[in-house]
């Protein structure tokens, strides 16, 4: 496998940001509250995820090292607020769903971790595909999670888009699926799952990953450090 | 006085910043083993968010809209949060090194730490603004930023307390770690949901 698609495998399914490293939950549980809004979320922030690890491994070389923090936070703010403006511009109803969400980008641990652990540290090409990778295995997680908690708590596949469709009228939603409760639900059986198809998988071996103990999430020396 | 207190109320168990809004999660998930740091970082949260939110409040109302410049708002507070948490850190250092320690690592955490950033800009979006409602809006602002600091701190050092407890349980394999916290927070989720009749 080439190094690019290596990436992409790695930020998809080795890695992947919400199941495996956990991080970035707030926006993960928050507006997961249908497919759509999970995968607008995942693709605002993979947005973002690839520029700023673009311009951060671009100027790699000129940002000092004791500035590297507020530096990196003042690109993606910056790259956050463009972003916003778009959605606001372009696609209101995703506006007005994700609402506080979006500038929240802004913490969201993967950027920051990612800009840190990797982009700073290797080529733009390479940094702008580990982005990709990260960002599709992100978008991903966050379109499942939407997707089981709008079928169960609305009764309604992928609404918001054109391939809107709804369960029967005798369904009777379990509405708690998409209020708070469900997300911390719908995300520990999904983890769970995968943690089992693992175990079965590579006998009892113990699950990679931070374990969902990342202190420092977001500071993401720990995590990072931990990995690396 | 009465308005303040229903902010308070409504902000620190009604719509609980962890369980309901879903802001802070990391710190909730990582540092809540045990019942001492746990507090230790609510502590921490309180402090800076209560501190932050005055301080954002005045910056947007007397420098981002004196110059028609909110769009920029995003930035200004995450720089400004991410600079308060130095000077408390130093501040603390100084003055009082007793809860400099008890606070430790725990207060550079919170730079990152999205209840932060996400009080303040709810304080925006509440339009908690001193044009329309004069000092009023700031006291509600700083009302609702210790509120929200608070709530967080019932959450984890609860979340902390119970966690202690599972620790010696025994858990199937493929629930032991992040999945058994999650269903936590889960049924802390439900329990909460009881104080929204509460307003």
């Amino acid at each position: 496998m080439n190094k690019y698609a290596e990436r992409l495998y790695n930020g998809i399914v080795k890695e992947n940001p919400t199941f495996i490293l956990m991080l970035g939950m707030c926006p993960t549980l928050a507006v997961t509250t249908s497919a759509f809004n999970g995968l607008g979320m995942g693709l605002s922030t993979m947005v973002v995820l690839v520029v700023s690890n673009l311009l951060i491994s671009a100027l790699r070389n000129i940002i000092p090292d004791k500035v590297r923090i507020p530096a990196y936070i003042v690109v993606v703010a910056s790259l956050v607020t463009i972003v916003q403006l778009l959605i606001q511009a372009y696609i209101p109803v995703l506006y007005d769903a994700l609402g506080l969400y979006i500038p929240l980008i802004v913490v969201n641990c993967i950027i920051l971790g990612r800009a840190e652990a990797y982009a700073s540290k290797n080529s733009p090409g390479l940094s702008v595909f580990d982005g990709l990778g990260m960002g599709f295995g992100f978008s991903i997680a966050l379109t499942c999670i939407g997707f089981f908690r709008e079928l169960i708590g609305a009764g309604t596949l992928l609404s918001g888009t054109p391939f809107a469709m709804s369960l029967p009228e005798a369904y009777e939603p379990v509405s708690i699926f998409v209020l708070a409760p469900g997300a911390f639900l719908v995300l520990a059986l999904i983890i769970a799952f995968l943690n089992a198809m693992n175990i079965q998988h590579n006998g009892n071996k113990k699950v990679e990953g931070c374990d969902g103990n990342c202190a420092s999430c977001g500071q993401s020396q720990g995590c990072t450090d931990a990995k690396n | 006085m009465k308005e303040l207190i229903l902010i308070l109320i409504s902000a620190a168990l009604v719509n609980n910043v962890v369980l309901s809004q879903f802001l802070g999660l990391c710190p909730f998930l990582g540092v809540s083993k045990q019942v001492k740091t746990a507090a230790s970082m609510g502590m921490a949260v309180i402090f800076v968010i209560t501190i932050s939110s005055a301080v954002a409040s005045l910056i947007y109302d007397f420098i981002l809209v004196k110059l028609k410049l909110e769009y920029l708002q995003t930035i200004v507070f995450i720089l400004v949060i991410a600079a308060l948490v130095q000077l408390v850190e130093m501040f603390l250092k100084k003055t009082s090194p007793g809860l400099y320690q008890a606070l430790g690592v725990y207060l550079p955490l919170i730079t990152t730490n999205c209840a932060v950033l996400g009080v303040v800009l709810q304080n925006v979006q509440k339009e908690y603004l001193f044009a329309q409602r004069g000092w009023n809006a700031l006291a509600s602002s700083v009302m609702n930023g210790f509120g929200t600091a608070v709530g967080f701190t019932i959450a984890i050092v609860i979340m902390a307390g119970i966690r202690e407890r599972i620790a010696y349980n025994d858990i199937p394999k493929p629930f032991q770690g992040a999945p058994i916290v999650l269903l936590t927070a889960c049924l802390m989720a439900i329990a909460f949901f009881g104080f929204s009749g509460l307003i």
